[in-house]
């Protein structure tokens, strides 16, 4: 019994490095909680599996040293742009509600939020 | 009629200038190709005929008047779908804005309209900009006018196929990964992608917003300058816009490139590389060479990690980009719900299509709780060593040149099956946008097939003048000169 | 039982500054106005639109940090947190995560339990969100983008206060300070300061803290106090029981006195920060952070010595007054009209503190002009109207912002002067109440008194009391 286990924990870990990405229906839903997203049943059993394909090749990155490499998230050394603190708008409404799916008295409608 | 539509831009527009075409001819002559092939091709989402007509009485009136002059005056142009144009609707092709009608018009395109533009309509586009085909379009695929049987490429497929069929004298693109320069080479168009900040992202639905360039699709090198140089511009409302000082890039258009040092990466020749490709590419290479250019190949290195870092980036800003798209202030919202957060959930998953949604499904996982390092991170740090790569190439070279993508256009419906294999296309293309690098394409030959294949030259940044002037210097010793128009077959 | 425990209370306090825009596009942020008429693309949330920022909410938030001691950070930036709600158009919030502008200051407190150091963790930019209105009638919320990208900052506090006492001292220096600024006016009670309380509690002497939890919707001073209490005893009485404190924000409901929980399924409070493309990283210049420096104004203590010295006010008088930057403002606005300090700050001090303390208002609601109380200084000075008369009119100004001059002529207040009729007055008191005349004349010096009330009953409060007193002790 104890080397059973012992061995099936092994089998479980050799999994786990193998498939470190796999996808779990948790991740999948807490995912979608995230994105406002709600997939259908296959199309959860397909993202989980595009999802993993995806990571696994992602993973590839880590192939590459980056210590001591910073982030690099804006591409130029172009730094403070600003405008000054000038009022520019005037009343717009009409021409940014016309595209709301559901307004009233002037406001955008949306169902009750709770507080 | 017919012969007017196998002029370029500039060529059209002088020839309104001299008052032989009027911009009413123009119109009429690209609405009845629209009308003889969009059955077949599907280049527009949305088409303004009535509206092009109005804006050609005015355009040219001012033509008239002499108010304008510019190499573009009276030319009939269309616009990707995912620039915002006051009044026309901007669905990015897809239902979740199906209904959008922006109040404004993007900066590129105010640009283009002050140079007298004629804006025919908004093409189709993979939804968001996501994808390689235009198959991703909430409204239909578009056919490569060369063989109706293969995709135009994406994500700018609308723009690509319309210049190449004849429907428009020249379009704008957006490229994100590659979207135009990959469609253009697809469809044997030019398309450049210039460096991150020269043309205002105002206006633009973004996807990834450090990526996103607008840029000129058309029929030569020297409308694409001729358009870059009328888009260019230092916008205020955009805080990544630059003010450069050296827009005047027509130029640029001289054939001569003696001295000038190009290289082509070996990594970019290797295995993956249809022979076709790799023979046509290394043609226009010799070419180059011929006319006093120095030509060599070195390795660029990190290629096989580009995909990667470009789709973690990509995403993790899409799907920030796109959180907008909820069903409250514009757009799609589901017609049964319960609650606030179905709402969202509802609009959302009935609104999106499958790419977009695995996008940010993808998005949103590499930034969430616990994989941020892991994924964001390395992939910002891997984009760091991506641009010192091409640092270090430029401190050689004035060029670099190269394939576009792997392969020629693909048959329609045999690309989205396999979303890796569709991203491993990008590899030669999304690096580009990742170091914030201007690009372009231009046709260099034919596949086997009767396809075309691109040839891509990159430059450093700010240096789209070089790429103008290797491509200008190209084109001229290109035997199939003007790019024909194709004659597609109903 | 309570006493084996120390409550740790952290704050995040947000502020809304006074810029004439909103700090990514050229709105205006005036309060009030009808629903959506202060919005554009950009503050809608519309696609395509861009953010660029203002200028004026780093100069302000610099201008905070240095007021409080912070290090300002010379390479800043904002990021995206991700979440999905109404009231945010763009479902994230521009803000600051990794490098916010103000880092690591401090700023003094004093309860009476004695001066204290409370830490600043950091002070960060970022948007506001809109507003949203709960239809009575329908099972619907109604979005107003009008609060949508006004510029906040949010001063993060390190978990140094131990008590109500200490938190109030806190927020009351902040708000001090920062209206000094003049960068808001920090207004609890309409949302222009809030407050967001973090507090766990650990047994006296123990190193390390306790899990806390971060109470939400404190619009009062003194809903604070209470929350703060409240918490407290909850997570004390869950200790106690032996369970444990949830690591969670809770919602503070001031009319019923509790808080609950703000949980979830669809709230994963995993706000996926990243970098904000859209916008390009600052680099504050040396230069510029002197530049803020040497406009930074008078804070308080530096205005309290000069009171003293240029107005020759007492010590108590010159603290009370410049505990508030409106009050300090609205003295030396009627000191210049009417050059009599002393009595300003009387004025200011009596009747106007206990007007507004009985109106539950702050000085920064005073709605009356320095003219008027100027005039009515100087009518009390040349003797035109008496000290009882000048209170009534006083409450006049106060709640009408009327004008004295005008008010004392028309009511027919003014003191009246003329001897003769005066005397014919007295007379008739005299003969009306022989009695206190008798016990005067007895040698009750008090009775005079009595004399003096009834003949300032009979003219009304009108007369000039001295000269009341003056022909009374003549006369008899």
């Amino acid at each position: 019994m104890y080397i059973r286990e012992q061995e099936e924990q092994t089998l479980q870990e050799v999994e786990k490095k193998q498939d470190k990405n796999i996808i779990s229906d948790e991740t999948i839903e807490y995912v979608g909680i995230l994105a406002k997203l709600e997939l259908s049943g296959e199309e959860r059993e397909q993202a989980k599996k595009d999802m993993k394909e995806m990571l696994d090749y992602i993973d590839k990155l880590n192939e590459l040293d980056t210590a001591g490499i910073d982030p690099m998230s804006h591409i130029f050394p172009v730094n403070n742009v600003f405008r000054e603190d000038v009022v520019s708008n005037g009343d717009d409404r009409e021409n940014l509600l016309k595209n709301a799916p559901e307004t009233k008295d002037g406001s955008y409608l949306v169902p009750k939020t709770v507080e | 009629m017919k012969e007017i539509r196998t002029f370029t831009a500039r060529k059209l527009a002088e020839k309104i200038k001299q008052k032989e075409i009027s911009v009413a001819e123009a119109v009429q002559a690209a609405l009845e190709q629209i009308g003889s092939v969009e059955g077949e091709i599907n280049s527009f989402v949305t088409l303004d005929e009535e509206g092009a007509m109005k804006q050609a009485a005015r355009i040219q009136k001012e033509i008239d008047s002499g108010e304008l002059r510019g190499p573009l005056a009276g030319v009939p142009a269309a616009v990707k779908d995912n620039l915002c144009v006051e009044g026309l609707p901007a669905t990015c092709s897809s239902r979740i804005l199906e209904n959008f009608v922006p109040p404004y018009t993007a900066e590129a395109v105010l640009n283009l309209k002050k140079a007298g533009a004629v804006i025919l309509g908004k093409t189709n586009m993979d939804e968001f900009a996501m994808g390689s085909t235009t198959e991703t379009s909430a409204f239909g695929i578009t056919r490569n006018p060369w063989n109706t049987d293969y995709v135009p490429g994406g994500s700018s497929g609308g723009s690509c196929a319309a210049v190449a069929a004849g429907e428009c004298f020249y379009a704008l693109g957006s490229d994100t990964g590659g979207s135009i320069r990959q469609p253009a080479s697809f469809c044997g168009v030019t398309g450049l992608k210039p460096t991150y900040g020269t043309v205002s992202r105002y206006g633009l639905i973004a996807y990834g917003s450090s990526l996103d360039q607008i840029g000129p699709v058309a029929k030569d090198v020297a409308d694409c300058a001729a358009i870059l140089e009328a888009i260019a511009s230092y916008d205020k409302k955009d805080s990544t816009s630059l003010n450069r000082k050296d827009r005047d890039f027509t130029a640029a258009l001289k054939d001569d490139v003696k001295g000038m040092k190009i290289g082509i990466p070996r990594d970019y020749l290797g295995e993956g590389l249809e022979p076709d490709i790799k023979a046509a590419v290394l043609a226009a290479a010799k070419a180059l060479e011929e006319k006093g250019a120095f030509v060599e190949e070195f390795d660029l290195s990190l290629v096989e990690y580009v995909v990667p870092a470009y789709y973690v980036i990509a995403c993790a800003e899409a799907s920030s980009n796109l959180a907008r798209f909820d069903g409250v202030k514009y757009g799609y919202r589901s017609r049964e719900f319960e609650g606030l957060h179905q709402m969202y959930k509802k609009s959302r998953s009935e609104g999106f299509g499958p790419e977009v949604k695995r996008r940010i499904m993808l998005g949103s996982f590499v930034l969430s709780s616990g994989y941020y390092d892991a994924y964001y991170l390395k992939a910002l740090r891997t984009k760091a060593l991506i641009k010192q790569a091409f640092d270090r190439a430029f401190e050689t070279y004035d060029v670099i040149l190269g394939p576009v993508a792997p392969a020629t256009a693909p048959e329609i419906g045999k690309s989205l099956s396999d979303p890796l294999k569709m991203y491993l296309g990008d590899i030669y293309t999304v690096s580009v946008n990742l170091a914030g690098l201007p690009a372009m394409t231009l046709p260099c030959g034919l596949d086997e097939k009767g396809l075309p294949i691109g040839l891509q030259l990159i430059g450093d940044c700010f240096q789209e003048k070089k790429i103008l002037t290797a491509a200008y210097a190209y084109e001229q010793t290109r035997e199939w000169k003007n790019c024909n128009i194709q004659e597609v077959s109903a | 039982m309570s006493r084996e425990y120390e409550t740790v209370i952290g704050l995040e306090v947000h502020v809304e500054l006074a810029t004439k825009t909103k700090i990514f596009c050229g709105c205006s942020t005036a309060f009030g106005g009808a629903p959506n008429t202060h919005t554009c693309p950009v503050c809608t949330g519309m696609p395509g639109s861009l953010p660029v920022l203002n200028r004026q909410v780093v100069e302000y938030a610099m201008a905070v940090g240095l007021a409080a001691n912070c290090s300002i950070n010379r390479y800043c930036r904002f990021d995206r947190k991700n979440y999905f709600y109404p009231d945010n158009p763009q479902n994230y919030q521009i803000s600051q995560l990794y490098l916010p502008v103000c880092r690591d200051g401090s700023v003094e407190i004093e309860t009476p339990a004695g001066k204290k150091t409370v830490g600043i963790h950091e002070i960060h930019m970022e948007e506001d969100a809109g507003k949203l209105i709960h239809d009575e009638w329908g099972d619907c919320s109604l979005v107003d983008y009008n609060r949508s990208g006004v510029p906040l900052i949010e001063i993060v506090s390190e978990p140094d206060m131990r008590s109500a006492e200490e938190v109030i001292a806190y927020l009351e220096k902040l708000r001090m300070m920062i209206q000094y600024l003049g960068a808001s006016d920090c207004k609890l009670n309409e949302g222009s300061m809030r407050a967001d309380v973090n507090l766990s509690v650990r047994r006296a002497g123990e190193e390390a803290f306790g899990t806390r939890t971060e109470m939400k919707n404190l619009n009062s001073f003194k809903a604070i106090a209470r929350a703060i209490e409240n918490e407290k005893n909850r997570q004390i009485d869950l200790l106690e029981e032996g369970k444990k404190v949830i690591q969670e924000t809770r919602r503070w409901d001031d009319v019923k006195e509790y808080s609950y929980a703000m949980r979830s399924k669809e709230d994963a409070q995993d706000y996926r920060y990243f970098p904000e493309p859209d916008l390009v990283p600052l680099e504050i210049s040396e230069e510029w952070i002197e530049a803020v420096k040497s406009r930074q104004p008078e804070f308080q203590p530096e205005k309290m010595q000069r009171y003293k010295k240029e107005y020759g006010l007492p010590d108590y008088d010159a603290q009370i007054l410049t505990g508030s930057k409106y009050l300090a403002d609205f003295f030396e606005a009627v000191t210049e009209l009417c050059k009599k300090p002393k009595k300003v700050s009387n004025w200011l001090m009596g009747e106007t503190m206990r007007l507004l303390k009985e109106q539950e208002m702050e000085p920064e609601d005073i709605s009356f002009s320095p003219e008027n109380l100027a005039k009515l200084i100087e009518l009390t000075e040349e003797g035109s109207i008496n000290g009882t008369v000048a209170k009534e009119v006083f409450e006049q100004i106060f709640a009408k912002d009327v004008d004295p001059v005008s008010y004392v002529e028309e009511q027919g207040l003014k003191t009246v002067n003329d001897a003769g009729e005066l005397r014919n007055i007295i007379l008739q008191v005299i003969k009306d109440n022989p009695r206190s005349v008798a016990d005067y004349q007895n040698g009750k010096e008090k009775a005079i008194g009595f004399l003096v009330g009834q003949t300032m009953k009979a003219m009304k409060g009108k007369a000039n009391p001295g000269m009341v007193n003056q022909i009374l002790r003549e006369l008899l």
